[in-house]
């Protein structure tokens, strides 16, 4: 039996809620019919409107209103639709959440959890395709969490809202849909903050959130094309561990980031690659490759986000290169490119 | 009204003076080394309220908030080691003058951002509301607030989930050094444009802090039990500069015929020939109680010299919990 990403977070979100009779939920359209893209479905009914609701359209304040609920015993998880909108709640995010532990001496801390969807595709546009890890890592104070397959969305987002710290949760539009076997879905005691998703020895591969889906649908390819990789997928961003990542080059020596969601300047793909870069048991055979959008906003018309997007031959591009190969990428696609799957249409 | 609140509604006034007092006469030494609000000539505001309100209900305040510390019932001396940066201060010398907090007595803090602490204030009152508790959580604001989008966005929400919330606003006129009249039309009042918004609104004076004292009890009573959202707005004057420790009026920005004014009905003022005139304490009585009052704020300043120098080390573990 399969589980999709979306009903991993709404089983972690139940089973939260009857852990701590004290969480509380709320965002814009967490009641609707839509039900937050199906990861709220039945909380509303089973824990009342006190601990379930619906929110007036105040970013900001509904931040604030949830950090004072978390300093008073009542952890919370707010939510938005899209990440571009909480940009106007950053006084409350980063003057407040991320500080309050500090600036008051340790005296209370704010056990909050904030889920962000990220879009892609149908024309989400320049406003409502923003993936900003990048930024909220930059803040002391502030966890970032970034799942990719339905398992770590589950364990995520039960270790982010028992975690007593604020929480980013950065989760990809195009990830709602992906499945996973239920077996795999299940409550481990501690989180990784990296994993090896594949295993291979010619060159290492670092991923995140929708790049380690990316990279998983080329990996039957490459395999075939006798190219095999180790997958490291990052499930936190902050803090971000490097330990893995810097066993697995010792093995391969070569190094592609696919930051696919992200823009190139100050992103956690080049934060990375400073990191190793001071790091001396880091020694690379060739140049690491940084796979990334390009500096430029979203565009919205379907022609130029053909080639705004990274495609799955821009990635086997840049592995020929690494590797010194040549192998040719022809397997028609069968999807368009600014869709997850067929049965997407948008709107949102 | 009692005797008893009667000399406590002066004491503390004195006291709020006194303590404010104290760090101007030493800020040119350079040992507190934080911008500095005080808030001298705003004492009645934070008096009256901070004795109307029970200790179990919650205070929140902004950058100017050494007074509403105190009246909620804070330890001077925490203050004091604040500011001279130690770790004895209550936010361990982190968060200086403009982030107070004292859990203890419920102040749950202050913050230095504009009306950053409005929603929180009102997310604690959220949790009082879901713990069925019957607190209520005031939030003390100045005129500027209003001009700021969370105060509406905050407010908003009160109203529509029946929150228990008193917002205090304490108008002084004044954003640094930018009059009301060139932030807000003139006409329209701050107390209106709450009670617009839906709140239950009234504009009180500072003048009589007794009197002042009454009719907070009166409306902290109704929020306890009704849950409903009341707004405050209370007229004021700050005697010395925004920020700092000088008395800046000679830069022009303010009406020296209006300073006057405020200064001559100066509540503490009021307040002390209210007890004389009203037999509840003679002259000579009052004077041991001031000479009291000064002596502990005395105390409780030199304290500070057996203080050690805190080491960064050892709040660096304090970013997360």
């Amino acid at each position: 039996m399969k589980i999709t990403f979306s009903q991993a977070i709404n089983k972690a979100l139940t089973e939260e809620m009857i852990r701590n009779k004290n969480l509380v939920c709320f965002g814009l359209g967490i009641n609707d019919n839509l039900k937050f893209f199906g990861t709220t479905k039945g909380l509303n009914e089973k824990f009342g409107s006190d601990r379930v609701f619906e929110t007036p359209t105040s970013e900001n304040a509904m931040t604030g209103i949830g950090i004072g609920m978390s300093l008073n015993n009542n952890p919370c998880v707010m939510m938005h639709q899209r990440l571009d909108f909480f940009l106007l709640a950053m006084d409350q995010l980063v003057n407040s959440a991320a500080k309050w532990h500090y600036m008051f001496g340790g005296k209370k801390n704010v056990p909050i959890t904030i889920r962000l969807v990220v879009g892609k595709g149908w024309g989400q546009g320049p406003t409502h395709s923003q993936s900003l890890q990048s930024w909220f890592a930059h803040i002391p104070g502030l966890k970032i969490v970034m799942p990719a397959l339905p398992s770590d969305a589950y364990n995520l987002l039960k270790h982010s809202i028992r975690d007593p710290n604020p929480v980013i949760f950065i989760e990809h539009r195009w990830l709602h849909g992906v499945e996973q076997d239920v077996s795999k879905v299940k409550e481990t005691k501690k989180i990784n903050n990296s994993h090896l998703v594949s295993k291979g020895e010619d060159l290492t591969v670092v991923t995140y959130s929708l790049s380690t889906i990316e990279m998983l649908s080329i990996k039957k390819f490459l395999n075939k094309n006798n190219i095999f990789f180790d997958l490291i997928n990052l499930n936190s961003i902050k803090p971000l561990d490097l330990s893995l990542l810097e066993r697995s080059l010792k093995k391969t020596t070569k190094l592609l980031i696919l930051d696919s969601i992200s823009h190139p300047i100050c992103s956690i793909g080049s934060e990375i690659l400073s990191q190793l870069y001071r790091n001396k048991n880091v020694k690379l055979s060739k140049p690491p490759v940084l796979l990334t959008l390009p500096d430029v906003p979203t565009p919205t018309s379907v022609f130029y986000t053909k080639d705004f997007y990274i495609k799955k031959i821009d990635i086997i591009k840049k592995i020929n290169s690494l590797l010194g190969k040549n192998i040719k990428y022809n397997i028609i696609e069968k999807n368009l490119h600014d869709v997850p799957d067929l049965q997407f249409k948008g709107p949102f | 009204m009692k005797k008893n609140i009667s000399i406590k509604i002066y004491e503390l006034q004195k006291k709020i003076r006194c303590v404010e007092e104290k760090i101007a006469n030493n800020y040119k030494k350079n040992k507190m080394r934080c911008p500095t609000h005080l808030s001298i000539g705003q004492e009645a505001v934070a008096t009256a309220s901070g004795l109307a309100l029970k200790t179990k209900d919650i205070a929140i305040s902004y950058h100017r908030s050494h007074a509403h510390f105190l009246s909620k019932g804070g330890d001077p001396k925490k203050i004091f080691a604040e500011l001279h940066g130690f770790e004895e201060g209550c936010s361990k010398g982190i968060g200086g003058s403009m982030h107070l907090i004292d859990l203890k007595n419920n102040f749950y803090g202050s913050t230095a951002i504009v009306s950053n602490s409005i929603p929180i204030g009102v997310g604690l009152a959220y949790s009082l509301k879901l713990a069925k508790k019957k607190n209520l959580v005031c939030i003390y604001i100045g005129d500027a607030a209003i001009e700021e989008g969370v105060f509406f966005e905050s407010i908003n929400f009160s109203i529509l989930k029946k929150l228990p919330v008193v917002f205090i606003c304490e108008n002084n006129f004044f954003s640094v050094y930018t009059h009301l009249k060139d932030r807000q039309p003139p006409k329209r009042k701050i107390y209106k444009l709450a009670q617009a918004m839906g709140a239950i609104s009234h504009k009180l004076k500072q003048d009589n802090p007794f009197k002042l004292f009454e009719k907070l009890e009166n409306i902290f009573n109704k929020v306890r039990k009704n849950q409903k959202t009341h707004f405050i707005e209370i007229e004021t004057c700050r005697y010395l500069e925004h920020c700092g420790t000088d008395d800046d009026s000679k830069l022009g920005y303010r009406s020296l015929k209006e300073f006057a004014k405020w200064k001559k009905k100066d509540p503490l003022i009021f307040s002390k020939n209210y007890l004389i005139k009203n037999k509840l304490m003679n002259q000579n009585k009052i004077e041991i109680l001031d000479r009291n009052i000064t002596n502990k704020i005395n105390e409780d300043f030199i304290y500070l010299k057996n203080l050690k120098k805190p080491q960064f080390k050892s709040i660096n573990k304090l970013v997360y919990k």
